[in-house]
């Protein structure tokens, strides 16, 4: 299982993380922006547990560190998308753009 | 034969990652993340973190691709599959993100990462709660009470006025 060399699974990371990049910076739906930064912290996930596979250091502190991430990724959907139904429900858009109330 | 895994593992993830991105269908879009996830957790099966393959399923696919399913499904109809998806800058969005992933690339290929690969203990998700009420004990209590605040703010945020 270990024979994969570590920077396979950086490079696999890095470019998960750049597509999630991508999609923050061009979708216009909220909730597509929305799922493009759950694909950014799978990235960040993947770089965990690889470093941690991998790593030096004894114990367990990339998994760790990873169930972190994870919970904080449902923390965050969860707030987001209720931002977004509360955004919908007053102004009837999910569109991004559209929502500007804060610029001038 | 793990190779050839990995590859197939790397490839699903990335190509449904790309189609969630680029796609025009928004509930296709979401069906793609959720095999995005699955290629996550085979890449940790890959990596021997079975418990964490397990939590990806259950809390990714369970409740976050769910979740934001529903919210698709409440907000569908503005967002018609003929609509346009993406704004006016995403070109400048591809080169930077294309770039990026270019540098980070090249960077990763070129060093000689210094590995170490120890044998795992046997009880690993023993030692997982361990550390969880021992080391790890304060992140531990601050990431309850952030779950916390995130469900009674979501339901006060989303609420009917």
């Amino acid at each position: 299982m270990i024979s994969i060399p570590l920077s396979w699974y950086l490079v696999v990371a890095a470019g998960l993380f750049c597509i999630g990049l991508y999609g923050v910076l061009s979708r216009r739906n909220a909730i597509n922006v929305l799922m493009s930064i759950e694909l950014m912290l799978n990235a960040v996930n993947i770089n965990l547990v690889a470093f941690w596979r991998y790593g030096m250091l004894a114990g367990l502190s990339g998994m760790v560190f990873a169930i972190f991430v994870i919970t904080l990724a449902a923390a965050e959907a969860a707030i987001g998308l209720a931002l977004i139904i509360a955004i919908y429900r007053s102004r009837d858009t999910v569109i991004v753009e559209e929502v500007d109330m804060l610029k001038w | 034969m793990l190779y050839i895994v990995f590859i197939i593992a790397s490839l699903v993830t990335l190509g449904a990652a790309f189609v969630v991105v680029t796609g025009k269908n928004l509930f296709h879009n979401a069906l793609f993340m959720i095999l995005s996830f699955m290629g996550v957790a085979t890449l940790y099966v890959l990596l021997e973190a079975e418990f964490l393959a397990v939590m990806q399923v259950l809390i990714y696919v369970g409740a976050i691709a769910i979740l934001i399913i529903f919210a698709i499904m409440l907000s569908r109809y503005l967002m018609a599959p003929g609509q346009i998806q993406r704004n006016a800058q995403w070109w400048i969005a591809a080169i930077v993100a294309g770039a990026f992933f270019l540098v980070l690339a090249f960077m990763l290929l070129r060093i000689s990462w210094p590995t170490e690969v120890s044998e795992l203990p046997g009880d690993v998700i023993a030692l997982l709660g361990q550390s969880f009420m021992g080391t790890y004990v304060l992140p531990f209590e601050v990431a309850s009470v952030i779950l916390l605040v995130a469900l009674v703010g979501s339901i006060i945020i989303a609420r009917e006025r």
